[in-house]
């Protein structure tokens, strides 16, 4: 039965994370999202399913908790803001090296360093690129609404387990403030620990007598393993690729010029498309919901058909590089981004295009 | 007598606990590391508890010691061996947990996982092997180095206004209340490694009974990074180490 509730988009990622069956949440807080571990807090799902909750000393710990948690074959979990996920790069990077699966949420903040606790979209290169060292990838997933924050919750521990790899679900401190309308699932079990020794024998879920001792590392020290691990995992990312794109497209049908935007940005847009038709200026929306993978087969169609394409960011560019990889050249490509925690306005939006774009 | 007349259960006097894989040990000879894991192996073959534990091996000289322990193992990022510990205890109560680490991986990189999981009380097994340097990486200056020690990285002697103090980070441990049971032990006499099983003996029990933290050091040596026969190692060890890192329980709760 659904039901429908007014939240915070991070309290939404709390709500959803108790009503999928999650068994563990490790944490440590920090502004825009620290209303994620104070609503698990306050409603104490170790009573209601037994989920864990652990406020732990600091993100570089809530990573490796994570790390342990999904070696046992958990639905774990943790989320922070972007200073906060720059110290989990080493975890994500052993997570991704070991194939665990588990999700991550980065509700994004302006940078670099300490930046500001407005929002921003400047984590795009650090979470689509790996973000730690060696060869990996992050199957990211950016929502544009509260509702996607409680949704991908559930989709992203789909992928974890399915794809052995972490999930990250990339949002803003906006879509993670706002206050939405959504719909709520009823509560799911957990799963037991019958069903996860059974479907996960990869995990360390106790040495079953007579059988191998599961190990879980991300260390190979004989280089031709190492490689065949690597080759496996690319394998893996190129079944990524295939299966996992994700995209909405909105007023695309008789579009002469697309913005091509994801989270709050994408909000943005949709106004801005509105002020556009209203001049007769026909402008579509294409929003990508995976970052990673990135939608290059839609975006290079598309090229073909548009006059032109604006990537609106809040970062000074970095989504526009991959959409000029996917559309080679076939249409002009420009890119418009505030900074530092600043939203832009429909208005400015619809400026730049005409300007960079339409009149550029 | 024939061999046939010998090899009987009743002439049995030593054998390898089935808690040891049939991989063969990386450590060099002479090491503590080998013992330390024996008779680790051993408690959990005593308790019966092999299919009810899991392990997290360091960053270090024992960094494969999943490769070793015949248990489920996790291999953790260098230092963060009690924050995995941590997770595996809290999801799965009823397991035995224990984390396996050196002095450089659990008294430098990784004292903020060390100090919270232990001001936690979280309810697992600690066992730290303290050398007095970093074995792995060829011999560098440890937090634990004594005082004018050389390493490679202190090639003149530890310099202690330039490059600090030894850490006795087992008696700060002992302050927290998350711990029940902080002792410190060794394994280079047959004595001291009776009396060291004893201790990781009762450092697992305690997980029966909720306790906390039950933190077991064992000041070892390192011959190699010591430049020293294993005999020379083990006579340093007792004339330097323990003087400064005194045997014995420190901490035993009711």
């Amino acid at each position: 039965m659904k039901e429908l509730k007014l939240m915070k988009g991070n309290e939404a990622i709390a709500e959803a994370a108790i009503r999928c069956g999650v068994d563990g949440y490790f944490g440590y807080p920090i502004t825009p999202q620290s209303e994620i571990l104070e609503h698990l807090m306050l409603e104490e799902p170790y009573k209601k399913t037994g989920m864990v909750v652990l406020q732990a000393e600091s993100e570089i710990a809530s990573i490796n908790m994570v790390y342990a948690g999904a070696a046992c074959g958990k639905k774990v979990m943790t989320t922070s803001s972007s200073p906060g996920i720059s110290l989990m790069q080493e975890g994500l990077s052993y997570i991704a090296g070991a194939e665990l699966p588990c999700l991550v949420v980065n509700v994004v903040r302006g940078g670099p360093g300490l930046g500001t606790i407005q929002p921003s979209q400047s984590d795009y290169f650090q979470t689509t690129k790996g973000g730690g060292h060696g060869d990996y990838r992050l199957i990211t997933l950016a929502p544009a609404s509260v509702q996607e924050m409680y949704d991908f919750v559930e989709l992203g521990f789909d992928l974890a387990f399915k794809y052995r790899n972490p999930v990250m679900i990339l949002s803003d401190g906006a879509i993670g403030q706002v206050m939405e309308k959504l719909e709520v699932e009823d509560y799911k079990p957990r799963w037991t620990d019958e069903y996860i020794k059974k479907s996960f024998p990869w995990a360390t879920t106790g040495k079953n007598p007579g059988e191998d001792h599961a190990i879980i590392t991300s260390l190979e020290l004989d280089s031709s393993k190492q490689e065949q691990v690597n080759i496996r995992i690319q394998k893996k990312y190129k079944e990524c690729e295939a299966n996992e794109v994700r995209y909405e497209m909105i007023d695309c049908e008789d579009a002469e010029y697309i913005f091509v935007a994801y989270g709050t940005s994408a909000r943005i847009c949709q106004k801005a498309i509105q002020l556009g038709r209203e001049k007769g200026i026909k402008i579509g929306l294409l929003r990508p919901i995976s970052l990673w993978p990135f939608p290059n087969k839609i975006l290079e169609e598309m090229a073909g058909k548009v006059k032109g394409m604006l990537s609106v960011e809040m970062s000074a560019g970095q989504m526009v590089e991959d959409i000029l990889l996917a559309t080679k050249h076939k249409t002009k490509v420009d890119h418009f981004g505030r900074l530092g925690g600043i939203i832009p306005t429909p208005q400015e939006v619809l400026n730049a295009l005409e300007t960079k774009i339409i009149g550029g | 007598m024939k061999k046939e007349d010998i090899i009987k259960p009743e002439n049995l006097v030593y054998r390898r606990t089935p808690v040891l894989t049939d991989n063969v040990m990386h450590y060099c000879p002479g090491c503590g590391h080998g013992t330390a894991h024996r008779i680790v192996a051993e408690v959990i073959e005593e308790m019966g508890i092999q299919e009810k534990t899991i392990g997290i091996a360091p960053v270090g000289c024992s960094v494969l010691a999943y490769n070793y322990f015949d248990v489920d193992m996790q291999e953790a990022a260098h230092g963060r061996a009690p924050a995995l510990a941590t997770a595996v205890k809290r999801l799965k109560p009823d397991f035995f947990v224990f984390s396996y680490q050196g002095d450089g991986d659990l008294a430098a990189i990784g004292t903020g996982e060390t100090i919270h999981a232990c001001n936690r009380g979280e309810n697992i097994t600690m066992i730290f092997i303290n050398n007095g340097i970093y074995g792995m990486t060829g011999g560098q200056m440890a937090p634990t180095t004594l005082e004018a020690m050389k390493t490679s990285t202190s090639p003149y002697g530890r310099e202690l206004s330039m490059m600090g103090n030894p850490l006795k980070i087992t008696e700060l441990l002992a302050q927290l209340p998350g711990t029940c049971y902080v002792t410190r032990q060794a394994v280079h006499t047959p004595a001291l490694v009776r009396r060291c099983k004893r201790a990781i003996r009762q450092a697992f029990e305690n997980q029966k009974e909720n306790k906390g933290v039950s933190f077991v050091e064992i000041v070892s040596n390192c011959n190699s990074g010591w430049k020293m026969t294993p005999v020379a190692a083990n006579k340093w060890l007792e004339e330097n180490m323990l003087p400064y890192y005194p045997l014995g329980d420190i901490k035993v709760s009711k």
